[in-house]
């Protein structure tokens, strides 16, 4: 056995080391497009999913939902579906603790207010909670809800986020409990969510002293996320009774400490398990049915499904939160950018799920990418109202500010004549830049005051000008028969977790045959996480990707995380992973010189090979293995490192897009998309191309079609896929992503965040380019036919 | 509920299945342990429960599985194992085609049946034969491309 360990001879002169972190180029795994480790299960069906799980007995649950928007219930008569053969629990606000909480999934203490209850004896928009059953069956427990008699007494709806906060309006939330537990701005007899709100220098005087003043008011709407698996987990007790969550969520720790908190129950009592996730987007950074079927499994003692149907995700998840964003800005004859105001009104719906957060996100990941201004206020009340509730959403506030200051460059420029790529490359932040925005604008605290590490936006703006032939199609008013053509570009920054605040951390271990596992909190809701978290442990270990048994997420196993949020999964998730590597490294060159004799300045690392220079001999991490769990000084070579992060660097982007307008119609068809991006070093080229494109097409789509519908009393009225259109395969224009490298020597391997920054572009871009074809300049969204229709007729009268 | 027995051939082998008269064939199948096929909206619009139904791709959760008697079904489970995958497994897997891979399995379906009536089919019929099968991940470029790449393969060109 002992030659097989250390061979001699071996030839030391072509020995290298593991890549180490500052050689930018000489990556091995890293920075490469490596298959997903988990593809081949996906692409042949394996049950992967929570909704695959099956549990002997498992009842189904269904949820009875608000009718009205704004109404108390006045009694719940269950006793017939009580006694409905196969019925086990039928669950009413009588029958649960009344404990407040937010549902949000953030981090304690949570800068959302506390306003929800799993079942209250009021609701507050149609889709909200009434009563819950679980039954043998799925058509058992519906026709049970049709069972439930109650009565209510409609009050006063608040419909029209402009009118939320007037005198006399109705108070929603009137529950002695509703708080912001964090000292924050919270109002609940005026409807006020969440306030936030910065200055910087002398706003009114820097507009008085501008050449021009331009102030426009710009409406951001509604929009479902759409993963193609609705929300669904399955609730069961495990042999000790400890309540066990199979969830598809982003957030397993949070969404343990909530429903713990909602339930009353002990964290120890509850394990959540993350299966594979079916997209999230988001509308998975939520507590959103885990309590109330950990509830039913708690009265029944029995397994328990709970899943949204399609209609259900429409219309009682999460959204978009809505802005009406009224923007002031100057700019002086020279074209330069003099100041910036920014008032919005954000509707939050019925709860203030990231009420706070999303609107300083339309702050923090936006006003500092003009930080030449001086002369900057941001002004934002998040309202109650009782419509549909807001919530995270991929682009997090920054989609609903860019609509606005993305079209207001553009209307700018053109009024002044200025070229609009020349204007952003003079004023983007550039590298070693910071913007007071950052220090000012934290997510429920202060910011983080912080200096651009590294920006390749003016490089994404001059390729995409080359690529996209941007002064071949700007404004050449190409006309044919009814289409007229027209482009728009918009230039884009968002950021990488949450500085000072998030923290994700990994555990790993050698097994017999020098192959590692690697467990994270960290949420692959789809994004390909664990498969870059494999090449960053790979490449530390100079080992195969393969080598790299990656499990996330199990709050009983795995390391806590935040979640997978705030595009930071890769930048802060990521440290946690190369620490952890390294330790593991560190203890595999103790050993090494242990079984060679050697010091470990005498150590080279090669394909999971210790090699002794001095000595030629090797040792392999299977050697290495073998040695620790069975022969000598025998222990576990495991390690865990935790992660926080001090800055939250931005990637960057820069969109151009070509659109036709059919002016007889107003349909707008979008033609080609070229979206250049710099998120530092791609981990995974194609997954972070891949980031790109769905965030993209996303964008289009909400651009173009994606629209909530009201009836007058607050009814969602398109609650499926025929009449809410996502873009499909024939629906989408060229879309191309050029990835634009650049360091960020704080992030794993130089990078960046890639995830979220994609979706914000789609909705100004395409704007520039309707008033580029069209001359109609659209303030609200979506740009369907008839909205686009009705500005063209407009202009027509004029 | 009254149940019958249906008989009919998934992925090439014969199967007997005792089915609800008011189930719906998704279910059905998955219930019978085929759980790749997946649900995204039960009402035949999202092409997630896509299979191929007597050849043809079709939204399984809009079949009454009572009305399935005879018919020869091929799931995602019928086109490859993971140590033997499929040219269209393969290279969507090569094109970074798959983010979270719930619409996987129904996009690939719909693809095999494309490629089996026509084995170099352009962008324009590729984005036809899928534009049922939504996807929010990835704005289905890579997919897209996935099905190109399969298709070169499966002639065998260079």
């Amino acid at each position: 056995m002992k030659d097989k360990k250390t061979i001699k001879n071996a030839p030391a002169d072509k020995f290298e080391s593991g890549a180490p972190l500052e050689h930018k180029d000489n990556f091995k795994i890293v920075n490469s497009s490596i298959k997903k480790v988990e593809g081949p299960g996906l692409v042949t069906g394996k049950p992967m999913f929570t909704d695959d799980f099956e549990f002997h007995g498992m009842l189904y649950a269904k949820i009875l939902t608000s009718p009205h928007a704004h109404a108390e219930i006045i009694s719940i008569d269950t006793s017939k579906a009580e006694k409905l053969p196969g019925v086990k629990a039928v669950l009413t606000h009588k029958d649960l603790p009344r404990i407040i909480h937010t549902t949000a999934g953030q981090g304690y203490p949570e800068p959302s207010p506390y306003d929800s209850f799993t079942l209250d004896k009021k609701v507050r928009f149609v889709g909200d909670r009434v009563a819950a059953v679980a039954a043998e069956t799925l058509e058992l427990a519906e026709e049970a809800l049709e069972l439930i008699k109650v009565e209510y007494k409609i009050l006063e709806a608040v419909l029209d986020p402009l009118k939320a906060r007037a005198k006399g309006a109705p108070v929603i939330h009137d529950e002695d409990e509703a708080r912001m537990i964090i000292p924050l701005a919270y109002d609940k007899n005026t409807n006020l969510a969440a306030h936030a709100e910065m200055s910087e220098g002398d706003v009114e005087a820097a507009l008085k002293n501008s050449e021009r003043v331009f102030e426009h008011t710009y409406e951001s709407h509604y929009a479902q996320h759409c993963p193609m698996e609705p929300h669904v987990c399955i609730t069961h007790l495990d042999p000790n009774d400890r309540l066990n969550i199979i969830t598809s969520t982003q957030v397993p720790f949070h969404t343990r400490r909530i429903v713990g908190q909602a339930l009353d129950i002990p964290v120890k009592r509850i394990r959540v398990i993350k299966p594979r996730i079916g997209g999230g987007f988001g509308g998975k950074q939520e507590m959103l049915i885990e309590d109330i079927c950990a509830a039913l499994t708690m009265k029944t003692k029995k397994p328990v499904r709970l899943e949204y149907s399609r209609h259900e995700e429409f219309m009682s998840a999460r959204t978009r939160h809505p802005q009406h964003i009224e923007l002031r800005t100057g700019m002086n004859k020279n074209g330069d950018l003099t100041a910036i105001d920014v008032n919005i009104i954000m509707n939050t719906g019925a709860y203030g799920s990231a009420a706070l957060t999303v609107l300083c996100n339309s702050a923090s990941k936006v006003l500092p990418l003009f930080n030449k201004v001086k002369d900057i206020r941001f002004y934002g009340d998040s309202v109650y109202t009782n419509l549909p509730v807001g919530g995270a959403y991929r682009g997090y506030g920054a989609t609903q500010t860019y609509h606005a200051i993305g079209q207001q460059v553009d209307i700018m420029c053109r009024e002044m004549g200025i070229d609009i790529i020349k204007f952003y490359k003079k004023h983007h932040i550039k590298e070693g830049e910071g913007s007071p925005v950052f220090q000012k604008m934290g997510e429920g605290k202060e910011g983080v005051e912080m200096k651009i590490g590294s920006c390749g936006l003016e490089k994404c703006i001059d390729i995409g000008v080359k690529e996209f032939g941007w002064y071949d199609k700007f404004n050449k008013k190409r006309v044919e028969g009814d289409w007229h053509y027209g482009a728009g570009m918009v230039c884009l920054m968002q950021g990488s977790s949450i500085p000072e605040i998030d923290m994700g951390a990994a555990y790993m271990k050698i097994n017999d045959d020098g192959s590692f596992n690697l467990s994270l909190g960290a949420t692959d809701l789809g994004t390909g996480s664990d498969t870059i978290f494999a090449q960053m442990a790979a490449e530390i270990l100079t080992v195969q990707p393969a080598d790299i048994i990656v499990y996330s997420s199990d709050t009983d196993m795995t390391p806590f995380d935040v979640g997978a949020y705030a595009s930071s999964t890769t930048y802060l998730s990521g440290g946690a992973v190369i620490k952890t590597a390294e330790k593991i490294k560190a203890k595999i060159s103790k050993v090494a010189c242990e079984m060679m004799k050697t010091t470990e300045d005498d150590l080279r690392f090669k394909n999971g090979i210790v090699y002794s220079a001095s000595k030629k001999e090797k040792v392999s991490f299977k050697d290495i293995a073998y040695y620790t769990l069975y022969e000598k000084n025998q222990f576990q070579i495991d390690a865990s490192a935790s992660h926080i992060t001090h800055k939250s660097p931005p990637p960057f982007s820069a969109h151009f897009v070509y659109v036709a307008v059919d002016i007889r119609t107003g349909f707008v068809k979008p033609l080609e998309y070229l979206n250049v991006t710099d998120c530092g070093t791609a981990i995974n080229p194609k997954f972070a191309e891949g980031q790109c494109e769905g965030a993209v097409l996303n964008g289009i789509s909400f651009a173009l079609s994606e629209e909530f519908i009201f009836d007058k009393k607050g009814r969602l009225l398109n609650t499926s896929f025929n009449d809410y259109k996502i873009f499909n395969a024939v629906d989408m224009p060229a879309v191309k992503t050029i990835l634009v490298p650049t360091y960020e020597e704080s992030g794993p391997f130089g990078a960046k965040s890639v995830s979220e920054i994609g979706i914000n572009g789609a909705l100004p871009a395409i704007g520039n380019a309707i008033f580029d074809a069209a001359g109609v300049r659209m303030f609200s969204g979506p740009y369907t036919p008839n909205r686009v229709l009705a500005e063209i007729k407009k202009k027509m009268k004029k | 509920m009254k149940t019958i027995e249906i008989k009919l051939k998934i992925n090439n082998e014969d199967k007997i299945l005792r089915v609800k008269i008011n189930e719906r064939l998704v279910d059905a199948l998955r219930a019978a342990g085929y759980k790749g096929i997946k649900k995204g909206c039960y009402e035949g619009s999202c092409g997630a429960c896509t299979v191929l139904v007597n050849g043809r791709p079709m939204n399984s959760c809009m079949i009454p599985a009572a009305s399935a008697d005879g018919f020869e079904i091929t799931t995602i489970e019928g086109l490859g194992e993971s140590d033997n995958l499929h040219p269209l497994q393969e290279s969507i897997l090569e094109t970074g085609g798959v983010q979270c891979g719930y619409c996987t399995p129904g996009f690939l379906i719909s693809s095999y049946a494309l490629l089996k009536s026509n084995p170099d089919p352009n962008m324009d019929e590729i984005k036809r034969a899928t534009d049922g099968n939504l996807c929010r991940c990835t704005g289905y470029v890579k997919k897209l491309e996935a099905v190109e790449r399969a298709a070169k393969k499966m002639r065998g060109d260079k």
